[in-house]
């Protein structure tokens, strides 16, 4: 299979667009998902216990040292950046806010990139700032795929219009074709 | 492809420039995630206008000022006031019971940085009634934020943030009681400054300074690999009395060292571990 991983960014209106995206995935997708949504930092976990029930795919907050697994779905902790070591496993810090937000988006894009290169899908959804533009960039300089959310179609189109702005991406679409569109990436060679 | 061919020369450079950090400056970053300082050490280079990790390494080597900035910028870790207020609070009503059965209590925070956790701590005591029994080492191997934490300022624009933090925590009085401040910046209360003892002391390299009833290590250790952690880990059991108490951050655990089984999980949520009799 030609992807290992697929990096979601997603930030205000983002529970709502992560409940209409993963249900969608079958318990036995292949790509492991990784996702920053910015939160208030004292939101706790219940949101991601909620999102697990609704889904058939495993959601999990991502442990330090943790080796990144198919089947899952990880969410970076509230308040700690989240970042991909060249084994494939997660490291966390909480080092300065960047684009005003930890975890930030490109934080998150920047290693997976670097990691993953051509293998490496990045998604960058509803949001009202601007973090994730720089890092769906760096995604498409290092030969991954990248995807954006239909501005019309988001709830803050504030974070897909600056992805666009800031470099061409392969696909913009709305949720429901996201999730068809990654389904069939899944079996690419 | 270009790119990749790229990340691995600079991958062979930073290893190359920690080398010589190491073997000129006695700093060891080796064991450290390679994720978070390669971000650390671009962050430099894009500051300083250099083109590659071999220029950060060539103006190291010949620019001592810059090399104090490169070397800031690998230890300092972001703090702030009663950071994770549901710990701080778990420390107050569970932790603090413990340490009041003791006639005189040595407190440990290691990896202090800038110090906002250890006047936390400093705080918690005074309202607890145990200030005055209680010795606060903290340490870092950093001296200039060692020498910032002594100072004890920090900047007008945060007392908003520590106030709310500090009331999260169930705080007994008026967080202002604590500093005196000014239009620009703040300083914590001379009798907090002259609490805690602070000391230059290196987690990497330097062993066991005292026996020690709570040590407090907060998001330093997920900055480690998992070689050094367990080492770390080792240096807290040998300094640690039975009974201690270890706190660790929000997303850090005993999972990747030996002396796991030493433990028992004390408030499993907040962290919060006590070593076995």
């Amino acid at each position: 299979m030609k992807f290992k991983a697929i990096v979601i960014g997603v930030s205000s209106g983002g529970i709502t667009a992560l409940k209409t995206l993963l249900p969608a995935l079958p318990a036995t997708f292949g790509i492991p998902v990784i996702i920053v949504q910015h939160l208030a930092f004292n939101s706790g976990d219940y949101w991601i216990e909620h999102l697990n029930e609704a889904c058939e795919i495993n959601i999990k907050e991502a442990d330090e040292k943790e080796k990144i697994e198919k089947g899952m779905v990880y969410i970076a902790p509230p308040n700690y950046h989240l970042l991909i070591e060249t084994d494939q496993t997660f490291s966390l810090s909480i080092d300065e806010k960047v684009n005003h937000a930890r975890p930030s988006i490109d934080v998150l894009f920047e290693s997976a990139a670097e990691t993953f290169n051509q293998h490496l899908i990045g998604i960058v959804l509803t949001g009202l700032n601007n973090d994730g533009a720089l890092g769906l960039k760096k995604i498409k300089e290092y030969g991954g795929t990248t995807i954006v959310q239909d501005p019309s179609t988001a709830e803050s189109d504030i974070m897909p219009l600056s992805a666009i702005a800031l470099s061409p991406v392969d696909y913009i679409l709305p949720l429901n074709k996201i999730s068809d569109l990654l389904i069939q990436l899944e079996h690419q060679l | 492809m270009n790119k990749i061919t790229t990340i691995k020369t600079e991958e062979r450079e930073i290893r190359s420039l920690l080398d010589a950090l190491y073997q000129n400056y006695g700093y060891d970053f080796r064991q450290y995630s390679e994720a978070h300082i390669k971000r650390r050490i671009r962050n430099r280079m894009t500051l300083s206008g250099l083109e590659s990790i071999s220029a950060v390494q060539q103006k190291a080597e010949q620019d001592k000022t810059f090399t104090s900035l490169l070397l800031q910028d690998l230890s300092i870790t972001v703090t702030e006031m009663f950071r994770d207020s549901n710990f701080f609070k778990a420390l107050r009503e569970k932790v603090i019971p413990i340490l009041k059965t003791y006639s005189f209590i040595k407190i440990w925070h290691a990896g202090c940085s800038t110090g906002e956790e250890a006047y936390s701590m400093a705080i918690l005591l005074k309202e607890e009634g145990l200030f005055d029994r209680t010795t606060i080492y903290a340490t870092d191997f950093n001296q200039h934020a060692l020498d910032r934490a002594k100072e004890g300022f920090f900047s007008n624009s945060l007392i908003k943030d520590y106030t709310r933090n500090y009331q999260s925590a169930a705080g007994k009085e008026s967080f202002s009681n604590y500093y005196t401040a000014d239009h620009k910046m703040a300083i914590m209360n001379q009798a907090l400054r002259d609490k805690i003892v602070w000391a230059n002391h290196n987690l990497v390299t330097d062993s066991v300074f005292a026996e020690v009833n709570l040590i407090l290590c907060r998001n330093v250790l997920i900055y480690f690999n998992k070689e050094l952690q367990n080492k770390v880990h080792r240096l807290f059991f040998d300094s640690l009395g039975n009974g201690g108490i270890l706190c660790l951050g929000a997303k850090e655990s005993l999972r990747f060292c030996d002396v796991s089984g030493e433990y028992t999980e004390f408030e499993k949520k907040q962290k919060i571990y006590k070593k076995k009799y």
